[in-house]
């Protein structure tokens, strides 16, 4: 026990939903009288959750929306009570898993912060000599005696975390700090992490952005569905999920329909007028490639170059398909969207039933630092028919030296001359 | 226990929750702190006004102005922990739905304003005696016993009441009706000396509010006070409104201890 931080035993979590669904005055009436027995829906938010933080670990927790992970930090952080199972926690945990708990818009600057700081624990006198630095620290100086209410959501922000950062606990608990602020702030709360990573904090930490996972987090689990499905290094774990999301983007998931085709599983930018023929071809594999030929989920600044490969099979004979590949970042946003035609590729372009075909794009490593996603299709060639797809079917990592902050980061060659 | 009760944590916390209520409570009204003394001032002007000076109601003791203010100050005091307490789970829910902190302490720190109000009106009553030239009795040490009674009787209805108020938001309703019932059944504006029926006197006796405040005009303003010795004979019932007393704040506290333990998901 002397070395680990926190111990979760076969830890569960139930939630009782009540039923509220009182049309009439009548039914309210009669509900008063059940009172007690309303019925419930029983939600397993978490079933049988078992791990350990070791002391001075950066530990991750990801999965997707509504799988638990912010469950199980409130049960670590003490805010629900386990349904079953036990947690043992070893050291002074931080009380709140988010920034700006318990702020009082009616309040002033000033006054919020004493009271915040009381969540911490520390007294007025204590608060008092920590004042100024918090002031100069989230830059507020001219504001404090203004309500908060007055404040941009930025500026509440900026106030909560420059109080958090006193906290003086062993264990942290952090839920999806990044989520909010802008560019400079999430630099200040970067340079926060390597500051409790360089002096052995220990750090439970639940994240959408793979990025920082992937940089500062020693082991990660992935919760599914309220177990945990994989635990291990960052890049373990993260591909898994990413890979997860590929599952949930497969052509067959159930959704909406629109023109006969589920909308979700249209591809990747694509205007609704278009129409799908499926009969035709199908997408059979893909993969990525380095120039040597292994396959890959990551490259680096070494790397110029690599392969989006993927294999067709015909089902009738066509002629004149393009064959496209889209590349995403965690955002969804197009970096990059290439197809035969406008690479001016000569394709053979008559494909024979039955038979299978090898495709081969070579990409060039313009990224910047993170995680991007890989879709390909083959679309008709005046582009108003797509006869197959598959959406976010890769996941690449690309590790760069430094951040540069900008969109991509090409190589690129400086030089200077005396004039 | 004790010690945890009473961790540094926990002292700061309720001190700092404590000036926050009193800061918001009169924020945006121009005479501000003045309306904790102003209100009850206004409202005893408008009693002493109909019942004194119109009804011409003899309470039989002297100083009956004082009488009658101590008896307005004190159901105040315990009309402003209980129903003041009651939603203070459910509005403090942001704290509870994201903080580890001892869930007592929003209900105490919430009652600890109305004792505030409490200790300012004192200053009134003080006044008051002044005034009306009421001498001071030896008696009146046992005045913090009597007000801590009052306090912790409200404070362990507090605790049911918000704790019941997570789950059923009808109890402010009935708890409203209740109220008005209680102010009848405590003797704050008849003389309970002149109820017809031995009965009646015994069984509003019953009430820990009854018996504690005519305890308190009792030690404060006269010892012609008709308190529980005077209505009750038999030593067993005396005991009753203390019984009471503990069983509500015993319950109210393993309540309010059983149900917190989900309140984070409940709210």
């Amino acid at each position: 026990m002397d070395d680990i931080a926190i111990k979760v035993e076969g830890v569960g979590k139930t939630f009782k939903l009540p039923h509220e669904k009182q049309t009439s005055l009548k039914g309210a009436f009669i509900n008063l009288f059940k009172g007690g027995n309303r019925s419930f829906e029983r939600q397993h938010a978490l079933k049988d959750i078992t791990f350990d933080v070791k002391k001075g670990e950066f530990f991750g927790i990801v999965g997707r929306n509504g799988s638990g992970k912010s469950t199980m930090l409130k049960l670590l952080a003490g805010i629900y009570a386990p349904t079953k199972g036990t947690i043992a926690v070893n050291g002074k945990l931080t009380p709140f898993i988010e920034l700006g708990v318990g702020f009082s818009p009616e309040l002033s600057g000033r006054d919020n912060v004493f009271l915040n700081g009381s969540l911490l624990g520390f007294n007025r006198k204590e608060m008092e000599g920590m004042y100024q630095d918090i002031v100069d620290f989230a830059e507020l100086e001219r504001f404090m005696d203004q309500k908060l209410k007055n404040y941009s959501s930025g500026m509440q922000v900026r106030l909560a975390f420059s109080i958090a950062i006193r906290a003086r606990s062993d264990i942290l608990l952090l839920d999806e700090v990044l989520a909010v602020g802008d560019a400079d702030f999430q630099r200040k709360c970067l340079r926060y992490f390597t500051y409790l990573k360089n002096n052995k904090k220990t750090v439970v930490f639940v994240s959408h952005d793979m990025e920082s996972i992937r940089k500062y987090c020693d082991r990660v689990i992935l919760i599914e569905d309220g177990n945990i499905k994989l635990e291990g290094i960052p890049r373990k774990v993260i591909t898994e999920f990413m890979s997860g999301f590929v599952e949930h983007n497969e052509e067959n998931s159930p959704n909406v329909e629109k023109n006969g085709v589920a909308a979700s599983n249209l591809p990747l930018g694509i205007a609704e007028a278009v129409t799908t023929d499926k009969t035709l071809l199908k997408i059979d594999r893909v993969w990525l490639e380095n120039l040597e030929g292994q396959k890959i989920d990551e490259i680096d600044k070494n790397t110029n170059e690599y392969y989006v490969k993927f294999i067709i099979e015909a089902k009738k004979d066509i002629q004149k398909v393009v064959p496209g590949v889209i590349v995403t970042n965690e955002l969804g946003d197009f970096v990059v969207a290439v197809n035969s035609k406008w690479a001016g590729s000569s394709l053979k372009t008559t494909l024979t039933d039955k038979n299978k075909y090898l495709i081969k794009f070579k990409l060039l490593n313009i990224y910047e630092q993170g995680n991007y996603k890989i879709s390909v299709n083959v679309v008709s060639e005046d582009f108003n028919t797509f006869y197959a797809w598959k959406n976010e079917v890769c996941s690449l990592y690309v590790n760069r030296p430094y951040v540069t902050g900008g969109k991509v980061n090409p190589p690129s060659t400086v030089e200077i001359t005396e004039l | 226990m004790i010690k945890r009760i009473f961790s540094k944590r926990n002292r700061v916390l309720l001190a700092e929750l404590v000036r926050t209520d009193f800061k918001l409570r009169y924020q945006g009204s121009v005479l501000g702190y003045t309306w904790s003394l102003l209100r009850p001032l206004l409202l005893f002007t408008i009693l002493y006004l109909v019942f004194i000076k119109f009804l011409h109601v003899n309470y039989g003791v002297p100083h009956s102005a004082v009488y009658l203010l101590v008896g307005i100050i004190l159901w105040n005091f315990f009309l402003e922990v209980t129903a003041g307490s009651l939603g203070s789970i459910v509005q403090r829910g942001d704290l509870i739905r994201k903080i580890r902190i001892p869930r007592w302490i929003i209900v105490v720190s919430s009652s600890l304003s109305a004792v505030i109000s409490l200790l300012l009106n004192f200053i009134v009553i003080g006044v008051f005696m002044v005034l009306n030239h009421v001498s001071v009795n030896i008696d009146l040490v046992w005045l913090p016993l009597i007000l801590l009674e009052i306090y912790l009787f409200a404070l362990g209805l507090a605790f049911f009441l918000s704790a019941a108020f997570v789950h059923y938001r009808d109890i402010s309703y009935i708890w409203e009706v209740i109220c008005q019932a209680l102010f009848y059944l405590t003797p704050l504006l008849y003389p309970v000396s002149k109820l017809k029926w031995p009965i009646i006197k015994k069984i509003l006796f019953m009430s820990p509010l009854t018996q504690a405040v005519q305890d308190a005009r009792y030690v404060i303003v006269t010892h012609q006070s008709y308190t529980l010795s005077n209505a009750v004979h038999s030593i067993l019932f005396r005991g009753m409104p203390f019984l009471i007393f503990i069983l509500v704040f015993v319950l109210g506290i393993s309540y309010f201890r059983k149900k917190s333990k989900t309140f984070a998901e409940d709210i």
